[in-house]
């Protein structure tokens, strides 16, 4: 494509202030829990109290004599399509299961909607949920894989032998049990990552109400995917897709939970079309932490091989993913095994690769993508089985890296991805150089010598981001995401709307794509706004996920600023008699390459476009309008980093205490420097949560045992610590603006550098911990142990 | 919990300087008194059980958690919201410096971060950077990792200082 030709990038690159902060500095953002509308009532959900069982009656007579209660609904009432999300696979390979917007019959989860209680009042409607009363038939729950895996075990869905939705083995290279067969060294890792919730401070929540104006269900709604929640709404309502309008107002976050489609969203049209009157369902947390998406726990069993010079040789893997009971829309339950096993070998040479990988279905609720999806449990596997390499061969764990990370780029793996350049050897190179250049190996060394347990541990990662078309489609998933699209519209003043398929909650957008606009035509920041979030107002857009934003839809608004400024200088140059090569972009105007005293103004031009139609050149059409969508036909692009964390482990209590956080990350050109830097500390704040504190358990009848914030651990400001930020810059070749994505990168590689800095610490003890979350008894245990033994051999 | 709805009550209280009179249901939260019936949506609420501090305001100068009070132990009390924090245009030293700073990315946790910092350093105008991160650790925060409202709320107490010490001389 051709670049417009503008003055040089005065805003891309630069950290200007967010545009979004003073209205969410004031409290003056409009999330949706903040709309109110005339009439509107109020919806909970009644939901199952069983793991895994058959309803056999549900009485919601007594709801409906609850005061201010409306009206109640169960599945038969509402009668809607289930949401089915696929994958275009074999039988042997995939097994298609529905999600029922209200379960009718069988339950599978503690906290699966069963009916939807509607009511004037909130408290009301909480009133009438718990005045259902549900009968089950209860069935032994599935709670983990070793009992989703028996044999004869109880089946989550009737469909899936084996409680298996997805097995597929992606590699296999020829020959691979001859290398570990002669290998000198193999080392085996065992690697299990807890459940987490992704937790966006703003639970989820939805406010639906029928324009009869319209003939369209208006809903209000948090979701990182309005097109799709567009799609399955009408879908399961069986209602043309214009018929649906789907609107995003500020969001409180989304972590990736908030891009798969939601039941009870859908359940809140339904409700609202039946009652002709505004619904709103605002989650509460404990059905955020229990009955929303969940995500993470993985299993990771792996043996690699390696010559005795430390260069891996093979890498064999099993995964297996627990996706709890539904498959979520539309990435399906592949999203994490097919991650994981398209992705394992990472930064590193690895020469042969096999690879199997499981979603396993359970009673537990359902999972979506969340930040990193896959990578921050391969990655610390995969660090795992480098860390231990090392031992056994008496290495360095920089060294058997620095010998390992790909150097050579364009470099097509045994993944057969092709990864566009990076700095993955720069980055760990540098992050080293800085712990060791502020002493922290010399302080480790005088710890140790004061009996104190100082660890010191990396993890090296690259993060495909802008996955376009093609490389959704090798997922092979019914809907494939990967485009996206942007609009830009200058009106008569001169002001410039950019409209985008992506939708921001918390990544600034509103600045970024400012930002990349504003420079393309030469306009100040303060003449453009962004739109996003609304199915009305662009036809398509696959949202905000896989830090795709900028890769993606930046290189789309890129695009159509561009087209619309070859509009403006096409304009120019017949107005002024000059030739369109001699035109520039410049500071809101258009003016001549070689004359900057001559030009016109863009306000000047759009008033042509507009109000003076009859000075138009013939044949030029009217208005200031573009449209340009953004692909990538490659395997998209890789941001890199390495992590290096300083822990020291407390003995009596066996808390980790993170005493120095250093993270050199490599997201191509970043936009806006802030932006990225405040993309990463969150990131890592949410990898250090997954490393050492969150955990989503049940017992043993699958009952979920965090329900508030006293038992799910979300990390304070008191074990976050402050994290040091240096950034490379490897442009990506593929995006417009060389950007690559940035949201994820933080999360990815924080739980591999926690947990190899706390094995370091407990080298002395001989323990080496491959499971996250830590937990301190382990941890103290270990110290403990240790302390003993020396002091027995100490007497000997 | 027993539907109580003819249960009403009114109750008087000064918000953000003004005095407002509601009638309300004894059982409904401060939280929704001031979001709903008052439309001061600023105030936030992520979890209603009194740990995530987004729905913090300033009862009588003081942090509150407006999801743990009832609207009716608020009689008679002065409340503050974020919506009381700037002037008309212009955003306080506090909000300005978490703008400087990046202390918000989704801003949904902002109010309540804000009117805690806003209180905590009412009271504790020499709290040094430990202090402040021990203040805020009372609140959540699932974008920012914290650093950059440490950074904020640190900078805006520093100026401040600065700013008194120039009074004085
Ligand atoms: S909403 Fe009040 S403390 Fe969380
Ligand atoms: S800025 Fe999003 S929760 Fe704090």
């Amino acid at each position: 494509m051709n670049r417009t030709d503008t003055a040089p990038s005065p805003l891309v690159g630069t950290a200007v202030p967010r545009r979004e902060d003073p209205r969410l500095l004031t409290g003056r953002g409009r999330f949706v829990d903040d709309i109110q509308l005339p009439r509107m009532l109020h919806a909970q959900f009644v939901r199952s109290s069983v793991a895994s069982g058959r309803l056999t009656s549900l009485d919601l007579s007594a709801v409906r004599e609850v005061p201010g209660v409306v009206a109640a609904f169960t599945a038969d009432d509402l009668d809607l399509s289930a949401i089915t999300a696929g994958l275009h696979r074999p039988p042997e390979e995939y097994v298609p299961t529905e999600m029922p917007v209200l379960a009718r019959d069988r339950v599978r989860f503690v906290g699966e909607p069963i009916a939807i209680v509607i009511a004037e009042d909130p408290y009301a409607a909480e009133d009438g949920i718990e005045a259902a009363k549900a009968v089950y038939d209860v069935f032994p729950p599935i709670l983990n894989e070793g009992t989703a895996l028996a044999p004869g075990a109880p089946l989550v869905h009737e469909e899936a032998p084996g409680n298996t939705l997805l097995d597929v083995s992606l590699f296999a290279t020829e020959g691979i049990d001859r290398i570990f067969a002669d290998a000198p060294c193999t080392v085996r890792v065992e690697s299990r990552t807890g459940r987490q919730n992704a937790l966006p401070l703003e639970t989820r929540g939805a406010l639906a109400q029928w324009d009869a104006r319209e003939e369209q269900l208006v809903v209000h709604t948090c979701t990182q995917i309005p097109h799709q929640v567009r799609t399955v709404m009408a879908n399961c309502m069986g209602l043309d897709e214009r018929a649906v309008r789907v609107v995003v107002p500020d969001m409180g976050g989304g972590f990736g939970i908030k891009c798969v489609v939601g039941r009870e969203e859908i359940a809140v049209g339904a409700a609202a079309m039946r009652l002709g009157r505004a619904v709103k369902w605002i989650e509460d947390r404990k059905d955020a932490l229990t009955a929303s998406f969940l995500a993470r726990e993985q299993h990771y069993s792996l043996r690699a091989a390696f010559d005795s010079d430390g260069h891996i040789l093979a890498l064999d893997a099993d995964v297996v993913c627990d996706m709890g009971a539904y498959s979520c829309y539309p990435f399906t339950v592949g999203i994490e095994p097919l991650m994981a096993s398209s992705e394992m070998p990472g930064v590193y040479r690895i020469p042969a690769y096999r690879v199997r990988g499981r979603a396993i279905t359970t009673n537990k609720a359902p999972t979506a993508p969340y930040r990193g999806v896959s990578r921050p449990q391969y990655v610390m596997a995969v660090e795992r089985v480098f860390e231990r390499a090392a031992r056994e061969l008496g290495m360095d764990p920089v060294e058997i890296r620095r010998r390992n990370v790909i150097t050579e780029f364009p470099y097509t793996g045994v993944n057969n991805i092709t990864y566009d350049p990076g700095s993955y050897l720069e980055s760990l190179d540098l992050c080293e150089k800085s712990l060791r250049d502020e002493g922290w190996y010399a302080r480790q060394a005088e710890a140790a010598e004061q009996g104190r347990h100082l660890g010191i541990g990396y993890s090296c990662f690259s993060e495909r981001t802008g996955y376009g078309t093609a490389a959704f489609a090798q997922r092979r998933m019914k809907v494939v995401p990967g485009f996206d699209l942007a609009e830009v519209r200058m009106d008569t003043t001169g002001a410039l709307t950019v409209t985008t398929g992506t939708i921001s909650h918390g990544q600034s957008h509103e600045t970024t794509m400012a930002q990349i606009a504003a420079d393309e035509l030469g306009l100040e920041l303060h003449k453009v706004k962004l739109h996003q979030g609304d199915t009305e107002r662009i036809a398509y857009g696959w949202g905000t996920f896989a830090s795709r934003s900028i890769a993606i839809g930046g290189s789309a608004v890129r695009r159509a600023a561009g087209k619309l400024g070859e509009q403006l200088r096409a304009l120019a140059a017949a107005l002024l008699d000059v030739p369109y090569e001699d035109t520039v972009l410049d500071k809101g105007r258009v003016r001549l390459r070689d004359d900057p005293e001559r030009g016109l103004t863009h306000v000047e031009l759009a008033e042509v476009a507009y109000l003076r139609a009859d000075l138009l050149p013939a044949g030029t059409e009217p208005g200031l309008t573009a449209t340009a969508s953004f692909d990538t036909l490659s395997d998209g692009t890789f941001s890199n980093a390495t992590h290096g964390v300083v822990v020291e482990l407390h003995e009596g209590t066996g808390q980790v205490e993170i005493l120095r956080y250093v993270c050199v990350e490599d997201c191509g050109v970043a936009i806006n420097p802030t932006v990225v830097e405040g993309q990463c500390r969150g990131g890592i704040a949410q990898g250090i949560a997954g490393a050492l504190y969150e955990h989503v358990t049940y017992d043993a009848q699958g009952d979920p045992e965090c329900t508030g914030f006293m038992e799910y651990k979300m990390p304070t400001a008191a074990e976050i610590p402050d994290i040091t930020i240096h950034h490379l810059e490897t442009p990506s070749l593929i995006t417009e603006t060389g950007a690559k994505g940035a949201g994820e990168g933080g999360t990815i590689g924080a739980p591999a550098a926690v947990l190899n800095a706390v094995n370091d610490a407990l080298r002395p003890t001989g323990v080496e911990l491959e499971n996250t979350p830590i937990r301190p008894e382990q941890i103290q245990l270990s110290l403990e142990q240790a302390a003993y033994k020396h002091k027995e051999s100490a007497q000997a | 919990m027993s539907s109580n709805s003819t249960d009403h009550q009114l109750v008087s209280l000064t918000v953000n300087g003004t005095a407002r009179e509601v009638v309300l249901d004894s059982r409904r939260t401060l939280a929704d008194t001031l979001r709903h019936d008052l439309g001061l949506t600023g105030t936030h609420l992520a979890c209603e059980h009194g740990i995530c501090g987004a729905c913090t305001v300033l009862v009588d100068g003081r942090p509150a958690r407006s999801c743990l009070m009832f609207a009716v132990q608020a009689e008679g009390k002065q409340v503050r919201t974020v919506e009381s924090l700037s002037g008309d245009s212009r955003l306080s030293d506090l909000q300005q410096a978490f703008a400087d700073r990046h202390g918000l990315q989704c801003g949904f946790c902002t109010p309540g971060f804000l009117m805690l910092a806003e209180g905590f350093l009412a009271e504790n105008p020499d709290a040094d950077r430990k202090e402040i991160r021990e203040a805020v650790s009372s609140n959540l925060c699932r974008c920012t990792g914290y650093q950059t409202i440490v950074d904020a709320v640190e900078h805006c107490a520093t100026a401040r200082r600065g700013h008194q010490k120039g009074n004085v001389q």
